[in-house]
Order: C-alpha cells, then sequence, then structure tokens
C-alpha cells in the first residue's frame, strides 16, 4: 500500500524537469522563522539576523564581534556623556533617498515605543539624547558615561525618515521595509520565507549574490536532509550528531566559530533551606550551596572534557567563566575547572557532608543543543560524587518562568540548574551586570541572577566599570570582577559551544560567534 | 432542515464557548510567557513594562473579561510574538493546511477504498494479506519517523522530489493553492502522504469490513441472480452500501488532519498553520493558541453538519431530524 504512491511519485517527478537556481542565488535555511519584518518589533536573533540584509546599523560587528564602522563612518568621545559620530556619505536608501542624520534622529525616536513589541530595543537606546550638528554629524549625549555605545548601537538598524510611522504591518507588507542594507526586500510569506534581492548601488561595493531566500526549517533532521538533497544551499546551527557524518560529505563544507554564549549551572543562594536540596532521609537541611566547599565539589566533579567530546561531540570548548576568553573584559588567568572526583569527595567531608545529599536539578529541554542530556550526565558525576541525583528537564516554555519567579513569593524556583547565557553586547559587562551582581530593581542589576548571588566587591567593581569609558581600565575591572566571582564559584560554567554552519562545497564560510546567520557571511568560492 | 441546522449551531456555540473557557484558563496556568519574550539584556524595570503592554501584569479573570470585551468586538486577540491579531496569523496559514490535508483525504479516498475492496472481496488472496499486513504498518509506525524516511529516501537519496516547503502558489477563483503546477504537485507529494499514511489504514480497514459484510447479502445475492456483472454489483451496490462509515470517517478524519497536521508541517517545513500552532505552543503565545482552538471547534461543527447532510443523500431513509436526537 506505501508502495503505489511512491511508484507513481517517481514516474510523475522522473518526468519532471528540476528547475535549477541561478548561480548568483542562495537559499539559507534557518532554524526559527522571524515573528516581524519591522527591524525594530523584536530583539530576538532570528528577527535580527533577517533585518541586517536590509537595515543597516550605525556600527558593525564583525565576525568575532569586535565593533568597526558601519553607517557611522568614524566617531570620537566628545567627553565623558557626549560622542560624536560623522555618517558615511553617499548613502542611499532603497528607494533612492539620501541617507543624513534625521534618519538617525527618526530610528532613534521610533525604535524603543514600537507598539506591542514584546522585546524592543529599549534598552540599547534609551537615555541617549541626538544631537544634530549637520547632515552628515550628530553628537548623541548621555545622562551617564556610556562605555558601551557603540555595541549598543551596533544592534539595531536604520530606517528611513520617511518610514518613521508606520505600522509594524507595513514593514511586513514591505511598503516601508526601505533600509539601506546589502539587499532589498522583495517578498516577506509568514511562517515560509523571507525573498531579497541585491542592492546593486550599495555603498559597500556589489553584493555577493543576485537574489537571497531565507527559509524557516525548524526541525533539524529535515534541514539537514534539504541541504543533502540540494533544496538549501547552506544551513545554520548543524545539529551536532550530523556534524562528523556531514564532515565526511565530499560535497559539502562546514564552519564554525565558538559562540558568545555559556553554558552553565546557577546555584540557589538566596534560602537558607533549599527547596530540591533534602537529607538522604528527606529531611530538611540546611542550604548546602551557600558553602564554598560544596560549591567547589560539584564544579570538581563535573568532567567537562566528557561533555564536550562525548555529548557535544567536540563542538563545544570547557568553560571557564561567563564569557570566552576570546572576549574583551574577560580574565586570561581563568582556567577551567579541572575533574577531580577525590579532591571533590574530600572537598564534600570537610564541608560535614561526607554521606552527601539528596538534590533535584532542572533544565530547560529543546533550549540549547543538547541541554537535556548535559543535564543527565551532570546528574550522573554528581551521582558519583555520592550525591543522590534526580534529574528533571522541563520544557523551556515553562522551565524559564519557573526559574525566574515560580518559587514560594515571585523569587527563583529552583536549587540548582542548567541555563544559558549569550554575550550580546560582544563584551563582558553585560554579563556581569545581568548574572552575577546582587539582583537590584530599582538599579537595574542582576535581572538574570537567578540563584541571587550577592557579593559587595563583585558590585562594587561592576559599577565602576559600567562608567569607565576608558576600555583599557574598565575590561580589567570586569576581570578583577570575574575572578572574584568565579573563585566564590558564582555560577558553575560547563562549556562554550560552538556555532555551526554547513554550505555546498563551492560556498565559502566566515562563521560568526553571535550566531547571526547574514548572507553576507558566505561567498562562492 | 432548517430547524435542524439551528439546532446545530446552538450546539456548536455552546461547545466552542466551552472548549474556549477550559483552554483560555488553561493555558494561563502553564508559564509566564514574557520570560520566553523579552531579550536577556533587559532590566527588572524593563521586563515588567512588556509585562504591562501584553496584559500580563493583570490577574486572569482580568484578563479574561479583556478577551471578551474583544469577542464582542470581533477580535480574538493579538499574537504576543508577532503583534498582529491572532486570527489574521491562522487564516493567513489556513490556505496551506486545508490544501495539505485535502490532497491527504484525496489520497486516502483514491487509495484506501480500492484496496480495501479488494482485500474485503478476496480476503484469502496473498495480495490482500500483503495490503492488510501494510495497512497495520500505517497504523503503527510513528509520523514524524516515516516523514523523515520519506524525506531521506526520495529526496536525499533519489533525489526524485524537494525535501521540504510549498510549491509556487497561484490564485485560482481568490484561493490560494500550489496545486495547480507541476513544480507544486511535486511539494505537496510528500507532506500529503505522509499525513494520509493513517488515514489510508484506516480506509482500507473500514472498506475490507464493509465488503465483506455487504458481499453476503441478499441484495448481493439478488443482483447475481439477476445476472449483473461483477463490475456493477461491486461498483454500484456494495460501494454505494459501504460508503456511509466511510463517510463518517472520514468527514471527521478531515477536522483532524486539518487540525491535528502539526508534526506532518513541522517536519516538512510547510508553511500551515499547525506549525503556528507548535511555535504559539512552545512560546506561550496564548491568543494564538486559544484562536487556533475556537478555529478548530468551528471547523469540527462545520464538517459534523456536512457529515449529517451528505448522509441524507447517501441513504435516503434517514431523515436529518432523527439523526440530531
Amino acid at each position: 500500500m506505501v508502495r503505489l504512491p511512491v511508484a507513481g511519485a517517481a514516474l510523475v517527478a522522473a518526468a519532471l524537469i528540476t528547475t535549477s537556481a541561478q548561480a548568483q542565488d542562495v537559499r539559507i535555511g534557518v532554524s526559527a522563522e522571524p515573528s516581524s519584518m519591522d527591524p525594530h518589533f523584536h530583539n530576538l536573533t532570528p528577527n535580527n539576523q533577517i533585518m541586517r540584509h536590509i537595515f543597516e546599523p550605525l556600527v558593525f560587528m564583525d565576525s568575532r564581534q569586535a565593533v568597526k564602522p558601519g553607517l557611522a563612518q568614524s566617531w570620537k568621545v566628545v567627553d565623558d556623556k557626549t560622542w560624536e559620530f560623522k555618517l558615511q556619505p553617499n548613502v542611499k536608501f532603497h528607494d533612492g533617498s539620501d541617507f543624513t542624520t534625521d534618519d538617525v534622529i527618526a530610528t532613534l525616536a521610533r525604535a524603543p515605543d514600537v507598539p506591542k513589541s514584546p522585546a524592543s530595543f529599549a534598552p540599547y537606546i534609551r537615555g541617549k539624547k541626538v544631537e544634530k550638528i549637520d547632515d552628515l554629524t550628530f553628537r548623541i549625549i548621555t545622562e551617564t558615561p556610556n562605555p558601551l555605545m557603540l555595541n549598543q548601537l551596533a544592534q539595531f538598524g536604520i530606517i528611513s525618515k520617511k518610514n518613521k510611522d508606520m505600522a509594524t504591518e507595513d514593514y511586513n507588507s514591505g511598503k516601508a521595509a526601505v533600509g539601506t542594507g546589502p539587499y532589498k526586500f522583495a517578498e516577506y510569506v509568514a511562517g515560509d520565507r523571507v525573498v531579497m534581492t541585491r542592492n546593486d548601488s550599495h555603498w559597500g561595493g556589489k553584493p555577493a549574490w543576485g537574489k537571497v531566500t531565507i527559509k524557516a526549517v525548524k526541525s533539524d533532521p529535515t534541514r539537514v536532509a534539504a541541504l543533502l538533497s540540494g533544496d538549501l544551499d547552506i544551513i545554520e546551527t548543524v545539529p551536532t550528531a550530523d556534524v562528523q557524518r556531514l564532515k565526511k560529505d565530499t560535497r559539502l563544507a562546514l564552519g564554525s566559530a565558538l559562540s558568545n554564549r555559556v553554558i552553565y549551572f546557577h546555584l540557589d543562594r538566596h534560602r537558607a533551606e533549599t527547596p530540591y536540596i533534602k537529607a538522604r532521609d528527606g529531611s530538611a537541611i540546611r542550604n548546602p550551596l551557600n558553602d564554598l566547599k560544596v560549591r567547589q565539589a560539584l564544579s570538581m566533579a563535573l568532567n567537562r572534557p566528557a561533555i564536550v567530546e562525548r555529548i557535544m561531540e567536540g563542538e563545544a570548548e570547557p568553560a571557564s567563566q561567563f564569557v570566552p576568553e576570546s572576549y574583551p573584559g574577560t580574565s586570561k588567568k581563568l582556567k577551567p575547572t579541572a575533574f577531580n572526583l577525590d579532591g571533590a569527595k574530600k572537598l564534600l567531608a570537610e564541608a560535614g557532608l561526607p554521606n552527601g545529599f539528596r538534590m533535584t536539578i532542572h533544565g530547560p529541554n529543546g533550549r540549547y543543543a543538547n541541554d537535556a542530556k548535559i543535564l543527565e550526565a551532570a546528574g550522573q558525576m554528581w551521582s558519583r560524587l555520592g550525591l543522590e541525583v534526580s534529574v528533571e528537564s522541563i520544557p523551556s516554555a515553562n522551565f524559564f518562568s519557573r526559574a525566574s519567579t515560580g518559587g514560594a513569593g515571585g523569587v527563583p524556583e529552583f536549587s540548582l540548574f542548567l541555563v544559558g547565557w549569550s554575550a550580546g553586547t560582544g563584551e563582558t559587562s553585560d554579563s556581569v551586570k545581568a548574572l552575577i551582581a546582587t539582583f537590584d530593581r530599582a538599579a537595574g542589576m542582576g535581572a538574570a541572577n537567578r540563584g541571587r548571588y550577592s557579593n559587595p566587591k563583585v558590585d562594587e567593581l561592576t559599577r565602576i566599570a559600567i562608567a569607565t569609558v576608558d576600555d583599557a581600565k574598565r575590561n580589567a575591572l570586569l576581570a578583577e570582577a570575574t575572578e572574584i566571582a568565579m573563585a566564590d564559584i558564582g555560577i558553575i560554567p560547563i562549556h562554550y559551544p560552538l556555532n555551526t554552519w554547513a554550505a555546498r562545497k563551492d560556498i565559502a564560510i566566515e562563521p560568526r560567534s553571535d550566531e547571526y546567520t547574514l548572507a553576507m557571511s558566505f561567498k562562492l568560492k | 432542515m432548517l430547524a435542524f441546522i439551528l439546532r446545530r449551531t446552538g450546539q456548536g456555540l455552546f461547545v466552542i464557548a466551552a472548549m474556549v473557557l477550559i483552554v483560555f484558563f488553561g493555558v494561563n496556568v502553564i508559564g509566564d510567557p514574557v520570560w520566553i519574550l523579552v531579550s536577556p539584556e533587559m532590566t527588572q524595570d524593563q521586563i515588567a513594562e512588556v509585562a504591562r503592554n501584553l496584559g500580563l501584569d493583570q490577574p486572569v479573570h482580568v484578563q479574561f473579561l479583556h478577551f471578551l470585551k474583544g469577542i464582542a468586538e470581533g477580535d480574538l486577540g493579538r499574537s504576543f510574538v508577532h503583534g498582529q491579531p491572532a486570527i489574521k496569523l491562522i487564516l493567513e496559514r489556513m490556505p496551506a493546511t486545508l490544501e495539505l490535508a485535502f490532497v491527504a483525504l484525496l489520497l486516502a479516498i483514491v487509495l484506501g477504498i480500492p484496496l480495501g475492496l479488494y482485500a474485503g472481496l478476496r480476503p484469502d488472496h496473498p495480495l490482500s494479506r500483503g495490503i492488510m499486513a501494510v495497512s497495520i504498518l500505517g497504523f503503527s509506525l510513528p509520523t514524524f519517523w516515516v516523514g523523515l524516511m520519506m524525506i531521506m529516501v526520495f529526496a536525499v537519496m533519489l533525489g526524485w522530489l524537494p525535501a521540504t516547503g510549498r510549491g509556487p502558489v497561484s490564485h485560482i477563483f481568490g484561493i490560494e493553492t500550489s496545486l495547480t503546477s507541476l513544480e507544486g504537485l511535486r511539494y505537496v507529494l510528500l507532506p500529503a502522504l505522509n499525513l494520509a499514511l493513517l488515514k489510508i489504514s484506516l480506509v482500507i480497514r473500514l472498506a475490507r469490513a464493509g465488503a465483506r459484510e455487504a458481499a453476503l447479502q441478499d441484495y448481493v445475492k439478488f443482483a447475481r441472480a439477476k445476472g449483473l456483472s461483477p463490475r456493477r454489483i461491486v461498483g454500484v451496490h456494495i460501494l454505494k452500501n459501504i460508503m456511509i462509515p466511510i463517510v463518517t470517517v472520514l468527514g471527521l478524519e478531515f477536522g483532524s488532519l486539518v487540525a491535528f497536521s502539526v508534526v506532518t508541517e513541522t517536519i516538512f517545513a510547510w508553511p500551515g498553520m499547525g506549525r503556528l500552532l507548535l511555535e504559539a505552543i512552545q512560546r506561550l503565545d496564548r491568543p494564538v493558541i486559544v484562536a487556533y482552538v475556537v478555529v478548530v471547534v468551528c471547523l469540527f461543527v462545520l464538517i459534523n453538519l456536512v457529515v449529517d447532510i451528505l448522509y441524507s443523500v447517501l441513504d435516503p431513509r434517514v431523515r436529518l431530524s432523527e439523526t440530531s436526537s
């Protein structure tokens, strides 16, 4: 019964002449679809990466997230709170109009307040005032010193002043999707694809591809199959299980870069008794995670190289801190904690817990590469340490709300849990500020500090660092804060995953650490 | 007839209201969408602002009142993720799903009925046994696995058919479809077959059971005695009599094809509303989930109505007023 339709399909298929794509066209398979064509609607990688083709930011980030001139040709720091920018001359929008300071002003006015936006660009824009000097020169004045000015300006694209008051629907329909970027909006089929064509008069030179089609193929095996069958030319987020096989395929080329993401365990530090840790007989005990020796033991008992080799299939590197060492503001002294089971057992005994305890560890399922498997492996490693560990993987829709506010009184619920964090700004201060600074709503610090770690010394260094405009000084302060927090085991870092792309053999890949899939990163060899 | 339709509509409205109530409060128990939506760099105040913008800072019953107010104005709520009216997102993707379900249904009928009839009329023939054995496979193999295998074999290894997506779309009488071109048919074949697999097996079993029973009936013997050709006996007398259960089941199954094509659409990257539902569930896009349920319940009510009317066409003995009691 299965055979009949298949034979029919074969006949139909054989009779058809497959339409082959033009050599200059490229079809890219991404893992998640964008929620809109409005560049300022939703600050989310699947949206941002598509928007980057059409709308360009003032400052670019290269494939390693280092800042470089974009629509702003040059800049200088006038004083601690004033930056002066000079725009690229002779830049034109897709509709032929000139790009000037007024477009920058219009963008900064629109981007933070798009109606119904679920995640706006306000964090990068609030507190910035623009002062026009001439058509190609302007100043940005901030309320407090802002060393991350450039990194923040690199996060959002510039729209034409004509489209300042256009609604998100007008961008989705393409009417307002007019930018200065290397590719022009051609078609958006919600839930299926975005098609863009070459902007022949792009200021940066002629773009490489005639037509770019970005298709959302959510299912990992299907995305790989679509590449193998030639339906797609490039795919992002190659599943780790397929990497070795694809590397052996002579028709394909792979490219990977260490990502700006760290996968780590957060530990409950705000409760004297933590809900998911009990004595072996089930009775309540004081929260052992408040004991440095216990935290050290947990970190030492994790066999990071094994997780990287066996579970991530080599597609990761053991982690020592919040952001990979190649980024500014990281500590060059820190090394991933070495696996030492006997040492860990000794520390646990010294902490007065030679018989261990019973605990449940939590993590999301399907949010990060192999997240549930890593959680299981960590559970097994801690069982070998002599703990009685249960593992609970939760769908991310539920995990993040429970991990943030699920406990009694709206505090984080879990005791020891796996999370990931990526440094979107391409440096360390945002990570330190969000993950490890004391949770303080009024100051906007520690927003992602779901363990509620608190160390006055780290807070002090962080506060000074985020107001220090001098790069070298700031980075030294951040490295110091990181070293203190890591010596205190504020988090238990596991690994930094690799971002891997696969493409047809004749396409050269420039892999990016920020996980963005851009047609500009691919060229015909 | 009119009284029947009115009564059915009333019942349908009640079912819709009950489902909306259950689903609205059900999805509100699971997680907090704010934590899925916000970007990690946001501060506590900015996160609270997002919750306020989306109305998520209100207690559930207040949110429900807002929702009811929206319904009164013909608005089922806006998607948190897309910022668009939820019903618009669903209707936008509906033609693709209807098209897929339609082709799957067609495959189920065209393949299922002849194969089932054959197996029913010659139950001991080896071919019949083969058909039944394969239909068991159709029942028991998981859809996602069969889908992946189809892609591996027909797209990757043989390269006959495209692995994913929907073909070029054209508009016929205002209806968006990809079925008018050969290219479009190539795209729809694998996903539709994958979606139809279970239904084909179902139809085979129904047709076989019906045919076996009907073949022994007096009217068949009489027809044979009268000297009618076997073709006429099978094609008219038996077929017509076994159609009632098949039409009932297919009607209901068409609803489930449309409503639950989630797995197939995800595997084949088919841009339909099933994938939208999956994303909505993963991102806790509550308005889309609720609107989807409303659409699907409406669809089922409508299909049941059509099936009941078809009954009376197929079997004049059935009166509509009776079936509803």
